[in-house]
């Protein structure tokens, strides 16, 4: 089917990290003028074997050629001289110099910024990327520092190139922007890979999938011939279904009534502006918007962990009763009685201690119990062998430091743990943001469980798809207040991006 | 220059767990390339006999009974103020004011004995140095602790400044409280009456001193260890957000911690005075607070290890002096050897955490 010489030949790559196997007997071809999707779970390997292709890892055995050549890469300046470059998740920027120095940051020979500049300009033009060069990137967003970030790497002369998931940190219109940018270069006969878990993406645009699974290599195949459903399941090592449950609310209650709630951050600048909702009891409230929205701020005001400037926000109790949670911090509306939840978006920064073992993770919100001065060590590990039981958790033993689990697994053991207090409201940031599909199922299904149970559920999800297929009503943010709130079942993606980007979401003005 | 023949002479990965055993046995080739790299240095550098050194660092510590009190005396005293400084450590709170707060509180024990000698009973006068002296460390360690709590102030630094402030405040009272008069020391306090002096177990001087250290070390690991106390501050320590988020009022969690260190260079002062030397000089701490950071880190903040930890560094500090003194040596050069016998412990951990894979030797044969 290919009559081409591959760029890149990876045979028999293989790569432990203590006792843990990364990738085992890899091969993997990479074409000029193709574009080639890496797929696989959290933890199969895939970021693992990019960075040995880009010399930040040193493969334990196996061979890598370049364009028929033997090659042996040491360090990602071996890589760059074969022409590879690597555009991670985190970006390594320097906030304080402009785009051009970035650039030619660390390259040898005479500094000449004009000259750099107007390269980067045609660099620019050559493909349609929206750089300044002379822009600082501390003024820059995030999609902006991703693109000086490639064009780093075009600078430098590079035409393999490899993304490490760039369309985490995009908003849609941002990713459909550097689509076209990556086709461009295809065109120009780069060879491109892009690791991803997001199958939509691999669908519009990959020319080729490759697949691991367990740091195994399962297979690669033209994107025209697969599906999503039998990508997923070769990803996933079994067939999975990929619907989302919805069961209708049972006896929906008011649980949490939300009334003119305004916030500002610590720069004074309004996150929230006048924001008013009710969450009923034995519904999932979903939450959209562009991110930094005010997402955060709700979700931490109804938590007691933000400073809010004015607005109220009532607990509804069975009988009717009302209790403000605004102005109480985390103990005391704990101390009321009150059973709320929080799994927020930076796991191991808030929600757990990474360096902490399970058991100890399980105590955060329980060794207070009891009068002894000392702590209770029993309850907490048969807390943290439930959880791992109950959720699949993988885990060599609860006396593990959580920092050491994958993605999926600290998800797990966050939401296990937030789950176990019988909470009457759970609010959720954020809670399949890096996680593979298998996992998204299982916090899902976890989410509805809870809803049955009668919770009042809030979710607040950045990718619509699922918010579409999840909630039973959708309240979408805009800069800081309500766009609206409409019914999940019926809804549709277009509808709720025109909200996100647009108070009321009418199209026009 | 073939492409095959590029491959590194080695790279570095990541250990995962090791068992102790191993553990142990880097950890004791360090030691002994420690051994075998100063015996190298002192031949090379003095041409002396570096068994002869070693009998000497050994003697240093264990050649009389007198030697060995000294010896476990020291002990007592860095692990004393290595004690109160770990909790602060383990909140990531870096209290450096040990030497301050301990000099504090020898500072009010010492008032209290000269002040109250003929005013008070000798038990009050004691009970009074004890309440006084961990009131002055605790209130030494508060300042910067509030500072931090209220402002987010660097307690690194304001804490190493009030060392300074300390200093010259005992300084002044031993000026103030000369005895003879000129001398500018304080010279035996009660020499005569021996009011305000520690009663001694048996005939051992030091007994009292090692005996209360070690409870307080049993204590201290089951406070940090145990304790809800504790559970908060390895909480706060490892992220404040995460402390807030359960509800823990981390303010609180900073200043009570700093309390509780402060107090007990308090009392570490308190057993310098009242116990172990029964007079007051700026120098009594002895750079301790300082060495106590090393001995708390060393022993990654357990107290138990921290035996293991202080017994080293006096350990290699008594020997340094007995050189100097046997052979005539510096004394600074005592310091190298202690210097090259620490570097290469603390190196260890770096293989304890990490392995070096060589080139196979198939590679290099072609």
């Amino acid at each position: 089917m290919n009559n081409k010489v591959a760029a890149v030949t990876m045979r028999n790559i293989s790569k432990s990290f203590g006792s843990v196997l990364a990738n085992d007997k890899v091969w993997l071809d990479i074409y000029r003028g193709e574009i080639l999707a890496l797929l696989g779970e959290n933890g199969s390997g895939k970021t693992t074997l990019m960075n040995m292709l880009s010399g930040i890892y040193f493969p334990d055995e196996g061979e890598i050629t370049i364009d028929g050549k033997p090659v042996v890469i040491r360090s990602p300046k071996d890589a760059f001289d074969l022409g590879i470059g690597m555009i991670h998740q985190h970006f390594k920027l320097v906030d304080v110099l402009t785009a051009t120095e970035n650039v030619v940051l660390g390259l040898p020979g005479k500094l000449d910024l004009k000259a750099a500049a107007r390269k980067i300009r045609e660099i620019c033009e050559a493909y349609g990327f929206d750089v300044d060069p002379d822009q600082k990137v501390y003024d820059m967003s995030v999609s902006q520092k991703q693109t000086v970030e490639i064009v780093k790497v075009l600078y430098r002369g590079a035409d393999i190139l490899i993304l490490d998931e760039p369309t985490a940190v995009l908003t849609p219109q941002e990713t459909d922007k550097l689509f076209a940018v990556l086709r461009n270069m295809r065109n120009d006969g780069k060879a491109i890979v892009i690791i991803t878990h997001k199958m939509h993406e691999v669908e519009v645009l990959s020319d080729r999938v490759a697949i691991l699974h367990h740091g195994r290599f399962i297979g690669d195949m033209l994107t025209a011939e697969t599906t999503a459903q039998e990508m997923t399941n070769m990803m996933v090592g079994h067939a999975v279904t990929l619907n989302i449950d919805r069961p209708d609310p049972v006896d929906p209650k008011p649980r949490i009534q939300v009334e003119g709630l305004t916030v500002r951050n610590i720069d004074g600048i309004l996150k929230l502006d006048d924001v008013s909702f009710t969450a009923y009891s034995g519904e999932i409230l979903g939450i959209a918007g562009i991110s930094g929205s005010g997402q955060k701020e709700l979700l931490e005001s109804i938590a007691g962990l933000q400073p809010v400037e004015r607005g109220s926000v009532c607990y509804i109790n069975d009988d009717g009763s009302r209790e403000e949670l605004l102005g109480k911090d985390p103990l005391r509306i704990q101390e009321m009685g009150v059973s709320l939840s929080f799994v927020p978006e930076d796991r191991l920064g808030m929600g757990l201690v990474g360096n902490m073992d399970l058991s100890d993770n399980m105590m955060l919100r329980s060794f207070r119990r009891g009068h002894s001065l000392f702590t209770d060590r029993r309850s907490p590990r048969d807390l943290a062998e439930t959880v791992v039981r109950n959720l699949e958790v993988s885990t060599p033993s609860v006396q593990t430091p959580v920092r050491q689990l994958s993605g999926g697994n600290v998800q797990k053991v966050l939401v296990g743990r937030e789950i176990s207090s019988a909470p009457t409201v759970l609010l959720t940031a954020y809670a399949v943001r890096g996680l593979d599909i298998n996992s998204s199922y299982t916090i899902y299904d976890l989410l509805n469980q809870q809803k049955t149970k009668g919770v009042a559920v809030i979710y607040v999800g950045e990718d619509l798809d699922v918010l579409l297929e999840l909630a039973d009503r959708i309240l979408v943010l805009c800069g800081g207040r309500v766009s609206g709130v409409i019914p999940g079942k019926g809804a549709t993606k277009r509808e709720v991006g025109m909200m996100m980007t647009r108070l009321g979401g009418n199209s026009h003005e | 220059m073939n492409n095959n023949q590029r491959t590194p002479l080695f790279h570095i990965s990541k250990r995962s767990a090791l068992p102790w055993y191993s553990a142990w046995a880097i950890r004791g080739s360090a030691i002994l390339l420690a051994l075998l790299l100063c015996g190298i240095i002192t031949s090379l550098v003095t041409g002396e006999n570096p068994f002869q050194i070693y009998v000497a660092i050994f003697n240093g510590s264990f050649g009389t009974i007198r030697k060995f009190w000294v010896l476990l005396q020291n002990i007592a005293m860095l692990l004393c103020v290595s004690l109160a400084v770990t909790p602060a450590f383990r909140m990531r709170c870096w209290n450096l004011g040990a030497e301050g707060q301990s000099l504090i509180g020898g500072l009010a024990a010492a008032a209290c004995m000269i002040l109250l000698a003929n005013k008070l009973p000798n038990w009050a006068v004691i009970v009074c140095m004890i309440v006084f002296s961990i009131l002055a460390g605790a209130a030494w360690a508060a300042i910067p602790a509030i500072f931090k709590a209220r402002w987010n102030t660097n307690e690194t630094l304001f804490t190493l400044m009030m060392n300074y402030v300390a200093t010259q405040l005992v300084a002044y009272y031993c000026v103030v409280w000369e005895s003879p008069k000129g001398s500018g020391n304080i010279g035996i306090i009660n020499p005569n009456t021996q009011i305000g002096w520690f009663p001694t177990i048996g005939n051992q001087k030091y007994l009292l001193n090692i005996l209360i250290v070690a409870v307080l070390c049993v204590v201290m690991y089951i406070y940090l260890n145990y304790s809800k106390h504790g559970y908060e501050i390895s909480v706060v320590g490892e992220s404040e957000r995460t402390a807030r988020y359960v509800g823990i009022k981390v303010d609180r969690v900073i200043v009570r911690t700093m309390l509780l260190s402060g107090a007990v260079c308090g009392l570490a002062g308190l057993l310098l005075v009242g116990s172990t030397n029964h007079t007051l000089t700026p120098t009594i701490v002895d750079g301790r607070g300082f060495t106590a950071v090393m001995v708390s880190w060393l022993a990654k903040f357990n107290p138990i290890w921290m035996i293991l930890t202080s017994f080293l560094l006096v350990f290699l500090g008594r020997g340094a002096s007995e050189i100097a003194t046997n052979f005539g040596l510096n004394r600074s050069f005592g310091d190298i050897l202690t210097g090259v016998i620490l570097f290469c412990i603390i190196g260890s951990e770096f293989f304890l955490n990490y392995k070096i894979n060589f080139r196979k030797s198939a590679e290099k044969e072609d």
